[in-house]
């Protein structure tokens, strides 16, 4: 099997894999099999997302008469108090989050670049500080003088967005960064100050539309989290849609499983939105950190 | 960039006054992020980390740290870091496995865009509705169940709950595995087709193409993808509180109830068990960046 029997072999294999670009390995019962086992585990893993879900709708059926547990939360002053709120303080969050992220990434690129690895640090910090050990820190240090922020809802909410904001740091810096890397700051920045626009207006009227995908996918990712966050409302004793849906137990379990469908539901409408926007665009942001 | 900066800071910036004042004004962009991070990251966390060495009366001690090797906090640990491990290990070969199967199994195209929405979707569907959804569906009365019970298997019968160790790993698995095929796709993409033929004409069979070409390329990946998925385990307080009630003994359970003052509170021993938490998330996250960097060598 030496010298040129093994050459001419496989210059022959070479040929026939040119010839035939599609499929380039040994045809016949290996590859079907193969194709075998690749649909068993995208199957298997098919069912095991579905079964979940469909367990949810199977049990909110259980409800008689039919839809009777839709219909109760539709009822339900509790539930639409509680996604208003969510939603509300999901969109506080995403206006502060904004304002904070897209002038320091701004600052960063074109005047800064020194700074970059302890902004990159600081906006990484979350995957190392949990929500549990965030909110700890924030009530252990906010629940007294000289800054009782506990002491009043308002407050409270307040120190809620604000994990909130601390929350989507890694992904909005992530999202803004990239963005602005596909354009030319310099010379936009440039241009927009030889033509007399101050900072402020260059930002809001140059470089926030041209990062509108980046922003918008950050957007709906913080909605669908804050949405569906438990630990820190909870800690904080908000108000907010995760405690109001844990809350629901058992008295009324059929409605629990019809508000964790919803739940899932909106998950799914802002999912489909960053996938509509992320077409076509390089910017992904969808890996948060735990729940 | 500091080069090309300089000539906008001389001719475009109106701020740009010329000696001493402009070096002082290029730090304010940063003061708002600055303020924010300090005041809602930075001293909260601090607040913590000189907590853990103070006792009740405010003196210096290394009490809190002594308490966590009582056997509550070693078992909260343990149990934590095997959970954590377990489905990272497995959320991580299977959400490989599911990648690989849409992108280069030979599946028509749509189902990998349809999978990757999904898993979008899916690995954000974390917390409580999570938990309820697997005791609708594994619970007791729950869809799965009564329809084994149908068939003449009674898994709690035999000693399987979804409210302990494995039920929690079994939810678990359920955003491990799409946050793995979300993040180990770009890796598999980076594959080069070409590699394969190449391997191929050199007459290497499938085995030894993954041996010697493909697996050594994807390992920093993989082990990366793996760790950012034990740390996303470890961190996770909600879908464990919601399915156990908080009677399952991990650390961030642990750590709430010091905090709301339940069972075992103790602020000191709480200010500790986070600290660990911290010190575990940050090795996680300094081997990740670290594997990252090495997979970026071969996969760009």
């Amino acid at each position: 099997m030496s010298g040129s029997p093994g050459g001419v072999n496989r210059l022959g294999q070479g040929i026939e894999a040119m010839q035939s670009p599609t499929t380039a390995s040994t045809p016949g019962r290996p590859r079907s099999f193969a194709r075998l086992i690749w649909w068993f585990v995208f199957i298997a893993g098919v069912v095991y997302f579905i079964l979940p879900l469909l367990g949810t709708f199977v049990f909110s059926m259980r409800a008689i008469p039919t839809f009777s547990a839709y219909t109760d939360i539709m009822g339900d002053p509790l539930f639409f108090s509680s996604l208003a709120y969510s939603f509300t303080v999901g969109i506080i969050t995403i206006i502060v989050s904004i304002a904070l992220m897209v002038p320091t990434a701004f600052w960063v690129r074109l005047r800064m670049p020194r700074a970059r690895p302890i902004v990159e640090f600081i906006t990484l910090l979350p995957f190392v500080v949990p929500p549990i050990v965030l909110v700890f820190g924030l009530i252990s240090t906010y629940s007294h003088p000289p800054l009782p922020f506990t002491y009043t809802d308002i407050g409270s909410s307040a120190l809620l967005v604000a994990g909130y904001v601390i929350l989507s740091f890694p992904y909005m810096y992530r999202a803004v960064d990239t963005g602005l890397r596909s354009m030319d700051i310099q010379a936009l920045t440039e241009a927009s100050q030889s033509l007399g626009a101050g900072w402020l207006r260059t930002l809001a009227t140059i470089i926030l539309p041209n990062l509108r995908v980046a922003l918008l996918s950050g957007a709906f990712l913080t909605l669908a989290i804050v949405v569906g966050e438990f630990t820190m409302a909870n800690f904080l004793a908000r108000p907010a849609f995760a405690p109001y849906l844990s809350n629901l137990s058992s008295s009324a379990p059929y409605q629990q499983a019809a508000v964790a469908l919803v739940s899932f539901g909106l998950t799914w409408i802002a999912m489909g939105f960053i996938a509509i926007l992320g077409r076509g665009s390089r910017t992904r942001v969808t890996v948060t950190g735990a729940r | 960039m500091t080069g090309t900066a300089m000539p906008l800071n001389a001719q475009g910036a109106p701020m740009a006054r010329p000696g001493r004042r402009r070096f002082n004004l290029t730090f304010l962009g940063l003061v708002p992020f600055a303020i924010f991070s300090t005041l809602f990251l930075l001293i909260p966390t601090s607040y913590l980390i000189v907590g853990s060495f103070l006792d009740s009366q405010g003196s210096v001690t290394l009490q809190n740290y002594a308490g966590l090797t009582d056997p509550v906090p070693i078992n909260a640990y343990v149990t934590s870091i095997e959970i954590s491990f377990v489905t990272a290990l497995a959320g991580g070969v299977f959400g490989f496995l599911m990648a690989y199967t849409v992108i280069s199994g030979g599946l028509p195209g749509p189902f990998r865009s349809g999978l990757m929405t999904f898993s979008g979707v899916a690995s954000n569907f974390a917390g409580v509705p999570l938990a309820l959804a697997f005791v609708f569906t594994i619970g007791r009365t729950g869809l799965l169940t009564t329809f084994l019970a149908g068939i003449g298997i009674y898994p709690y019968e035999n000693g399987f709950s979804l409210y302990s160790k494995l039920g929690l790993e079994i939810v678990y698995f359920y955003f491990q595995l799409p946050l793995m095929i979300l993040i180990i796709a770009p890796a598999i993409d980076g594959l080069k087709k070409e590699w394969r033929e190449a391997s191929e004409n050199m007459g290497a069979s499938s085995a030894q193409f993954w041996r010697y070409v493909a697996l050594p390329v994807l390992m920093p990946s993989l082990l990366g993808s793996m760790i950012l998925l034990f740390g996303n385990a470890f961190g996770a307080q909600a879908t464990a509180y919601q399915l156990t009630g908080g009677f399952i003994n991990i650390v961030p359970i642990l750590i709430g109830n010091q905090l709301t003052g339940d069972v075992l509170h103790n602020v000191g021993l709480g200010y500790a068990l986070a600290m660990g938490m911290v010190a575990i998330l940050g090795v996680t996250l300094v081997a990740y960046s670290f594997l990252q960097r090495r997979s970026e060598r071969w996969l760009r």
